[in-house]
């Protein structure tokens, strides 16, 4: 088995394994090596035709495969060394990365640092549990985004899709725009998991019925999707007897939440977080295993693609500082969450550094303050009108409360 | 002219096929499907069963016992996943602890090896993780696992590369024989011709008996609704964990499969509609709330998908294995333990066939072996190496869930019987079965198959008929 060895390695050339280069790039490490499976860089963005992206972070609109040459342009200027077509299939806590190529076989890479920017996928049908038949016409959102916008094929005409997450309601605008009628998306929430300009633009622009707190209950059709059965479901998420409607449709995309593709992380023995199914990590984006780092959708479901490069950048120049030494660990503050704030990122603190956490909430609140404690002291008191679910929300934690901390916890919660 | 027809190709027909083959026959397999394997063998509990179920004297103690001693062989020879894991039946009270005493004794009546009855001290030494409310087990070290349409696929295709022939998509229509030659008629006025015919129809076994003027048996299809879990959540046990049985069948078991993933399952309801596989929430509930019952700590966040299947249940309480008239035999009522017993019917029918006259005799030239299917993931990290230099796309992984490839995935299109559908490949190379369910492969699959099949890539379908992946093009 060929083995070569490199300081730094990115497993994944999306915009996470992009942005990380180019920051571990511009920090001045050379000797990098992004890996990446598909056939060409930009990951999932190469199929997201619409825009929308890069408001904040280069203050314009742009289309999905526009913001991934932008990095794509800064990595192949800079000249960073990148394998597409290259898929790892083993990770060890040694930093060993194993990967396959035409052009190496199966080779071996001895790693300095490893950036895990794998991204994630979409929960199928089957994790779901939704009884019937079997029939073809039911995708993922994102299986049939890549028919429609790479393929140029059309999975079906009659469309119903169940789950409001921002790819779901991104397909109902991409199909009614290709001549299929979409006749209801529903969501088994009280609440949308998509972005509000998602929901305006996408479902409301459209006339598309958004059913809350409506699931699927049931599947017809033997061969290709003849119809679903919807249902109102009560506050336990049931559904309720006598509110069946049964749908005629020949496709059935599904929208149901994304899972961070951490299946190399476990390997390696990273240890993760039971909420965000990433690895549990610092302010720096490193795992509890040293010289491993973790950024993007693999680490936590991002909503924006710009809150993603932001989180590379961030994992690729503490890269560069594990190499050369600078790491710091001067402290060990963990984040508690109460559950309306479901987690944090990062959920270790290991540096007295002004550091962002970022956070998802676990319902839709309104005119809630979120608080930050040490202990019954409090640090930070912020006003909100309103917090969902779908929107990631952020807040800073000052580098003299951690010093003057040192060790312990600090907590984040909601309050009235 | 064939010698035989064998009508229906499930892991019944597969073994016929390859028996008669394997002694000089020329055979042909009709199945109406799209692809083989598509009945019970599709979906059912994966299981050679040690063989102290069935009462003494039957057919089906007599063949699951045989099949199941024949079994390894039978996999190693076709290159299909099998592991001998061991069975448990697990008791819950008094009454369960003497049910399993006499299964123990029926067992060894019926020449089962291997059986011994444990204690929940005993009992928690080799499975930790059985529910709490078990109190004792019958364990039978020879029970396993083994993938049933791996076996289906790999014995057509070995009786195939020997000779045999296929024909999908032939629905048997009618039967007629006129001076000893069979005519067998296809919904769609295709006919074959042969001396002789066997009937391993599954739950239409019954409808072609009567075919051939044998009414004598009905077949009800008995529904089966299935759970299985991620290879994440699979080391949760070792043995198949089985309930200690009732009248409606064997009950719930607790699974691994072969390749690791947890199989939950399945539910027995009996139905009228024998293409009814549909899952119903009532089911899946049951199987849930049964499963954690016999095993604690089973992780359902890692579900990945679920489905049913239909047994075939004869109306004799046996398999029907006979011969209603001259050179036409019935392998019908084929319910579990069916696929244990598979060898050991194909065997029997064989010589069921040489009694009606039918002269066969074992080939010098047939060869009983198989490329596994899963061979590349088999290798040495330095053979893969060296496929991957001579051809390339062993390299360009496919199914990321899966870790397969573009050459795997060639591979299964171009060895028989050749696939021609997304749940074929699937069936045969694993893309689209783990954790993601095809989400990222499904698209390439789709490409390939078209490619392969020189057809359009609209018209690529999941498993044939009017189940079509694609409607058309977005501007075409």
């Amino acid at each position: 088995m060929k083995q070569i060895e490199k300081e730094l390695v990115i497993i994944g050339g999306g915009p996470a394994g992009l942005a990380a280069a180019v920051a571990a790039y511009d920090k001045g490490l050379r000797d990098i090596l992004i890996l990446e499976r598909d056939v060409a860089l930009g990951g999932i963005l190469r199929q997201c035709i619409h825009n929308g992206f890069g408001l904040h972070r280069f203050g314009e609109e742009l289309t999905g495969p526009e913001y991934a040459a932008r990095y794509e342009q800064q990595v192949k200027e800079r000249g960073i060394p990148y394998m597409t077509e290259t898929m790892v299939t083993e990770l060890r806590a040694d930093r060993t990365v194993v990967a396959r190529s035409a052009a190496m076989g199966i080779f071996e890479i001895k790693a300095g640092a490893v950036i895990l920017a794998m991204g994630c996928r979409e929960r199928p049908k089957g994790a779901l549990g939704i009884a019937g038949t079997r029939p073809a016409g039911i995708y993922t959102a994102g299986t049939a985004q890549k028919f429609v916008n790479m393929k140029g094929m059309m999975p079906g005409k009659e469309v119903v899709i169940l789950g409001s997450g921002d790819i779901g309601l991104i397909m109902a605008r991409r199909m009614t725009l290709e001549g299929a009628r979409v006749k209801a998306v529903c969501e088994l929430m009280p609440y949308s998991g998509g972005l509000a300009r998602n929901i305006e633009q996408c479902l409301n622009d459209f006339d598309i019925p958004l059913l809350l707190s409506h699931t699927v209950i049931d599947i017809h059709g033997k061969e290709r999707l003849e119809a679903v059965t919807i249902a109102k479901v009560d506050e336990r998420r049931r559904p309720i007897p006598g509110t069946e409607q049964t749908i005629p449709c020949d496709t059935l995309l599904l929208s149901c939440g994304l899972i961070p593709e951490n299946e190399l992380t476990a390997q390696a023995g990273v240890p993760m977080d039971r909420i965000t199914n990433g690895a549990l990590v610092d302010g720096d984006r490193q795992t509890e295993i040293p010289g491993v780092f973790a950024c993007g959708n693999v680490l936590h479901v991002h909503d924006l693609v710009d809150y993603v490069s932001e989180e590379a950048a961030i994992a690729g120049e503490a890269a560069v500082r594990f190499l050369r030494g600078e790491s710091k660990k001067s402290i060990l503050v963990s984040v508690k969450t109460d559950g309306k704030v479901r987690y944090t990122v990062p959920q270790i603190l290991t540096e007295a550094k002004d550091t962002r956490l970022y956070f998802r909430v676990s319902d839709v609140f309104r005119g809630k303050k979120i608080v930050l404690k040490a202990g019954d002291r409090v640090l930070l008191e912020k006003k909100t009108v309103k917090l969902a679910p779908g929107e990631m929300e952020t807040v800073t934690v000052k580098a003299e409360w951690l010093s003057e901390l040192a060790e312990g916890e600090i907590s984040i919660s909601l309050s009235d | 002219m064939l010698d035989g027809i064998i009508i229906g190709g499930g892991v019944i027909g597969g073994m016929v096929a390859r028996e008669l083959t394997a002694y000089g026959a020329k055979v042909a397999i009709v199945e109406k499907a799209h692809d083989v394997a598509m009945g019970a063998t599709r979906a059912n509990s994966a299981i050679v069963h040690a063989g102290f179920d069935a009462k003494e004297g039957t057919l089906k103690a007599r063949f699951n016992v045989r099949g199941s001693e024949m079994m390894r062989d039978v996999c190693r020879e076709l290159g299909v996943k099998y592991k001998n894991n061991g069975s448990l039946v697990v008791g819950f009270s008094e009454e369960d602890r003497q049910t399993l005493a006499e299964l123990k004794a029926r067992g060894e009546k019926n020449g089962v090896k291997e059986l011994s009855l444990l204690d929940r001290e005993a009992l928690l030494k080799i499975e930790p993780n059985v529910g709490d409310g078990v109190t004792c087990a019958l364990r039978a070290g020879t029970g396993a696992i083994v993938c049933p349409y791996e076996l289906c696929i790999a014995a057509i295709g070995n009786a195939m590369d020997n000779g045999a022939e296929l024909f999908l998509g032939f629905e048997v229509t009618a039967i007629e024989e006129k001076n000893g030659v069979y005519t067998v008629t296809a919904k769609d006025g295709r006919t074959l011709e042969a001396s002789f015919i066997v009937n391993c129809a599954g739950v239409y076994s019954d409808k072609i008996a009567a075919m051939a003027g044998d009414t004598s048996f009905s077949v009800i299809p008995r529904r089966g609704e299935y759970m299985l879990l991620d290879k994440a959540a699979g080391g949760v046990i070792t043995h198949t964990v089985f309930r200690c049985p009732s009248k409606m069948g064997k009950g719930i078991l607790v699974s691994p499969t072969v390749d690791g993933n947890l199989l939950l399952g399945p539910t027995a309801e009996n139905i009228e509609d024998k293409t009814d596989v549909k899952t119903t929430a009532e089911g899946l509930a049951k199987v849930r709330l049964q499963a954690n019952e016999q095993v604690k700590s089973i992780d359902f966040s890692k579900s990945i998908t679920s489905f049913a299947g239909l047994r075939s249940v004869g109306s004799t309480g046996d398999f029907i294995i006979n011969v209603p008239r001259a050179r036409f035999v019935n392998a019908a009522g084929i319910e579990s333990p069916g696929l244990s017993s598979a060898p050991a019917i194909a065997e029997y029918v064989r010589e069921l066939l040489m009694g009606e006259g039918i002269a066969l005799k074992k080939r010098t030239d047939f060869n009983p072996c198989r490329r596994p299917m899963h061979e590349f993931q088999m290798m040495t990290n330095d053979e893969k190496s060296a496929l991957i230099e001579k051809d390339p796309t062993y390299a360009h992984v496919i199914c990321r869930c899966e870790t397969i490839s573009e050459g795997e995935i060639l591979a299964a299109l171009r060895a028989n019987p050749k696939p021609s559908d997304v749940d074929g490949v699937k069936r045969r190379t694993r893309s689209g079965m783990g954790r993601c369910q095809g989400g990222f492969c499904t698209p390439y699959i789709v490409e390939l198959i078209a490619k392969e099949l020189g057809i359009d890539e609209t018209e690529v379908t999941k498993f044939g008929g009017a189940s079509k992946m694609n409607v058309g093009y977005t501007k075409k």
